[in-house]
């Protein structure tokens, strides 16, 4: 932590950033901050409380975060592969942020509980968490905490999907898909849905029914899932941004193993690794196909 | 899409959509016309360019508009048009094949497959190996709304 602040601070003294992103204690747990002036450094805080994935402020879209300036942001190892994923998509360039990268043991799922890592707080993510010291950072702060806890992850809710019969699935996502709002949280939260117009947003054509109703949640559901596949760092915004709490991570988790075993790629923050749709092999397996 | 989901004699006849691409399927489909080839009705088609054009939301929103069955065909590896279109479309429909199946839609309503322009006869396989697996399915009913018609 006194590392941490010690960096930032250095940073924003010798003016190579005009901003530093962190976690710093709210009122209610822990949230995001914008520390702009050295001597606002020793807000800054980390410990498992800091979920929220601030690659998201690197977003092209948000344009308010531009204008502060070059930033410092301290990134998780997951957090890191959603930056790694904006500078492989050319959507910022290397060289426009310092990351502070932190050495990670897993958080807990919600920023306002309590800190301590148990099988029952750790979020499901963490599980077979690959990327506790990120390679990409400028800095690389802190000691390496123990791994997280045991606790059943996301890949066994799939594998316990994928057990049940199709209709029974039907059953499931249908329930599920039939609570979603269409705010587009989910959207906003991800650190790598960036395109300037969104296709849920065109009106002509309308390509996905914007009302609440089955039809329409279906094709957002599926195009959103579809739109990251290959690409999701996996830090689980979405669904953390979901005011219906709509499992989204168990798809982008399925897609992320489709990833795995058909094309041997696993999201990681080299940004010169390219994303598996948009390249391919001419000997990709073609069972399916007739 | 506007006749009703049952022939007179009150055998199911399902609804089902191709995405063809224009160089080989959709030539191929002419070829089988051409040549009077029989085949199941039941089949309507849309022409893209390429299948690297067709979109997976195309698929989901014709299930979501009523349709029973898919079927989305295009060129042979390496005889693309455009080089590489088919190559890039396999790689999206096999993550996009496993979130069908994932998300409950029976992928036995989904065809892909490689028609070439002088497959004439292989578009009509598959136009009624398809139609045959639909009609055995049933009516696709998933979503509310699927049977209020076209829209």
């Amino acid at each position: 932590m006194k590392a941490l602040r010690d960096k930032a601070r250095e940073l924003l003294e010798l003016g190579e950033v005009q901003v530093v992103i962190g976690y710093g204690q709210g009122r209610r747990g822990v949230r995001p901050i914008f520390v702009t002036r050295p001597q606002d450094c020793e807000q800054l805080v980390f410990d498992p409380r800091c979920v929220q994935n601030l690659a998201s402020y690197l977003n092209p879209r948000r344009a308010h975060v531009k204008r502060l300036g070059r930033p410092a942001v301290v990134v998780k190892g997951c957090d890191c592969r959603a930056v790694a994923g904006l500078i492989r998509e050319s959507q910022i360039a290397r060289g426009d942020v310092v990351l502070l990268g932190v050495r990670c043991g897993g958080v807990v799922v919600h920023p306002h509980g309590p800190a301590e890592l148990t099988a029952d707080t750790v979020a499901p993510r963490c599980q077979g968490c690959d990327i506790r010291e990120p390679q990409l950072p400028d800095e690389l702060l802190g000691e390496l905490p123990p791994p997280p806890p045991e606790a059943p992850g996301i890949a066994e809710r799939v594998a316990a999907l994928d057990a049940l019969p199709v209709d029974e699935r039907m059953a499931f996502w249908k329930a599920q898909f039939s609570r979603c709002i269409r705010c587009y949280a989910c959207r906003q939260a991800c650190p790598l849905c960036y395109c300037a117009r969104c296709i849920a947003d065109f009106t002509q054509p309308r390509w996905i029914d914007s009302s609440a109703h089955a039809r329409g949640n279906t094709a957002w559901n599926h195009t959103r899932a579809m739109h990251l596949a290959g690409r999701c760092a996996g830090c689980s915004e979405c669904e953390r941004a979901c005011p219906q709490g709509i499992p989204l991570t168990l798809l982008n988790e399925k897609l992320a193993q489709v990833g795995r075993e058909q094309f041997e790629h696993r999201v990681g923050d080299d940004p010169d690794v390219p994303a598996p749709v948009g390249d391919f092999r001419k000997g990709d397996a073609e069972e399916f196909i007739v | 899409m506007s006749e009703p989901a049952s022939s007179a004699e009150g055998v199911f006849q399902p609804r089902i959509v191709a995405f063809v691409c224009n160089w080989c399927t959709y030539t191929g489909a002419d070829l089988a016309g051409t040549s009077r080839r029989q085949m199941a009705h039941n089949v309507r088609i849309v022409r893209l360019p390429c299948t690297g054009r067709i979109d997976p939301l195309f698929v989901t929103k014709a299930f979501e508009r009523g349709a029973d069955g898919v079927i989305v065909s295009g060129c042979h590896p390496g005889d693309c048009h455009y080089t590489e279109g088919n190559y890039h479309a396999r790689r999206r429909f096999r993550y996009f094949r496993e979130l069908l199946e994932f998300t409950g839609i029976d992928t036995r309503r989904v065809t892909f497959s490689w028609v070439s322009a002088s497959e004439g006869q292989k578009w009509g396989e598959v136009v009624d190996s398809t139609t045959g697996r639909v009609r055995e399915l049933g009516p696709f009913t998933a979503y509310p709304g699927t049977q209020e018609g076209s829209s």
